[in-house]
């Protein structure tokens, strides 16, 4: 059912302060309104639970990639399109390219924004098992002040997390740490383009002298957040390339995820393509 | 359910010309173009984003302006199908899709041309793996696809620089 139009609110705050101050005048019901490709979906459902919505679209605060020696900070509003065409971005961190470019289609790729897509919460999100894996931390503002936290910690349970009433994501920024790892993304969909993911897999490690040094791996789709898969980094930590127990690893990671049947795949598909990508991921450490 | 919002008025950009609405803030600006502006070459398919009927370019860049909320189109420069054609001389794209059969039934004609002009704007001598990530966003149901390829590959290379 369609949307009843004048039940909706929305307004176009000056700047960053005026979005800071209108968001802390009346606690959690105001809700910032980005690119709409989640939230004009709803609407047109007739599911949008929200009545007030502030359009950030236009805060340059929330704008702009800015390279430093130690970060890349990506503004909240950092676009899928504009990410893809990011010289450092594609060169240093090619699985938040991949995931950009693996996101719906090019109408969303130029809408849909970084911000948007962890406050949404969807634990189908292409982007969130990149971020992890490149142990991102996102920048929080309110009108009482600034506050940093680490992505992985971020998503507490399904579309819940830790952001509170008044609370606006400000930037993500990614440590420039991982020259020289080996990265590996798949998203398993459907369809090549424009198909939400069935499952969704990052990983990235640093290997020395055969053997893996050092770890990490987050998925999507199976669980209720994007996964931080520590008990499979664990296995792998220290091995040697060539003898990796392999069945061992799968098996750790098959117990940490908690897949469900849903109208996108089934538990048991997720189950056994995580454990196949693993294997590729594996494939490509040792390539 | 109750009324809080009022009808603002929105100015833009339309098809190079200045144009003024009354609009809720967040009706779409899909239904804005075809209700307010009368220009319903645009067409509405699935109205949440997944099959590109309704492209639209918003300062440049293809969007679906099924989820484009009414608000955020102020300042906006925008094109739609009816602003490709200039007098009685139609677009490269468009006269390639005529010559080989890249439209049938014609509902996702208008997005499909949207989407391939946006391409060539980006990419003017496009490889085949880009022709198909700048159409991936948008269904046909009639085609097959063949033809609206075939209709843009004809197309490289004959889109005049136009002001």
């Amino acid at each position: 059912m369609r949307a009843f139009l004048p039940a909706y609110e929305m307004e176009t705050p000056r700047d960053l302060a005026a979005a800071l101050e209108r968001l802390a005048s009346e606690p959690g019901a105001w809700k910032p309104f980005a690119g709409g490709t989640d939230l004009m979906v709803l609407l047109e459902a007739g599911k949008l639970p929200h009545k007030k919505f502030l359009n950030i679209w236009n805060l340059a605060d929330l704008r702009g990639i800015h390279v430093a020696v130690e970060h890349v900070t990506l503004g909240a509003l950092t676009t899928y399109a504009e990410v893809q065409r990011h010289e450092i971005l594609a060169r240093e961190f090619p699985l938040l390219c991949r995931a950009a470019a693996e996101t719906g289609s090019v109408a969303t790729q130029n809408r849909g924004t970084l911000g948007g897509n962890i406050a949404n919460a969807s634990p189908a999100a292409d982007s969130p098992p990149a971020l992890v894996v490149y142990g991102a931390e996102i920048e929080i503002v309110s009108a009482g002040g600034t506050r940093w936290a680490p992505y992985a910690s971020f998503h507490t349970e399904y579309k819940k997390m830790n952001l509170r009433p008044g609370e606006l994501i400000r930037a993500i920024r990614l440590p420039r740490s991982h020259a020289g790892w080996k990265q590996y993304f798949r998203k398993v969909g459907t369809r090549r383009a424009q198909a939400i993911s069935k499952i969704c897999f990052a990983g990235v490690g640093r290997v020395e002298a055969g053997r893996i040094a050092d770890v990490r791996v987050a998925l999507g789709s199976v669980g209720p957040t994007v996964l931080h898969a520590v008990r499979a980094e664990e296995l792998l930590r220290g091995q040697r390339l060539g003898s990796v127990d392999l069945p061992a690893a799968q098996d750790a990671l098959s117990a940490e995820i908690v897949p469900i049947d849903d109208m996108r795949s089934t538990a048991r598909y997720r189950r056994n393509v995580a454990r196949n990508l693993l294997a590729e991921f594996l494939e490509v450490l040792a390539g | 359910m109750r009324e809080r919002a009022r009808k603002i008025r929105v100015s833009c950009v339309v098809n190079g010309t200045a144009a003024s609405f009354e609009a809720y803030p967040m009706a779409r600006l899909l239904d804005v173009l075809r209700e307010e502006l009368k220009l319903t070459g645009t067409k509405e398919g699935c109205g949440e984003g997944e099959c590109g009927a309704c492209s639209i370019e918003m300062d440049g860049a293809l969007v679906n302006s099924c989820l484009v909320p009414a608000l955020q189109a102020e300042g906006a420069k925008i094109r739609t199908i009816e602003g490709l054609a200039i007098g009685g001389s139609l677009h490269a794209v468009q006269q390639a899709f005529i010559a080989h059969g890249g439209a049938q039934c014609g509902i996702c004609t208008p997005g499909m041309i949207l989407a391939a002009v946006n391409l060539l704007a980006r990419h003017p001598h496009p490889d085949d793996t880009q022709i198909r990530e700048g159409l991936s966003g948008n269904l046909c149901r009639c085609t097959g696809y063949m033809k609206i390829f075939e209709s843009v590959v004809a197309a490289v290379g004959k889109v005049e620089k136009r002001a």
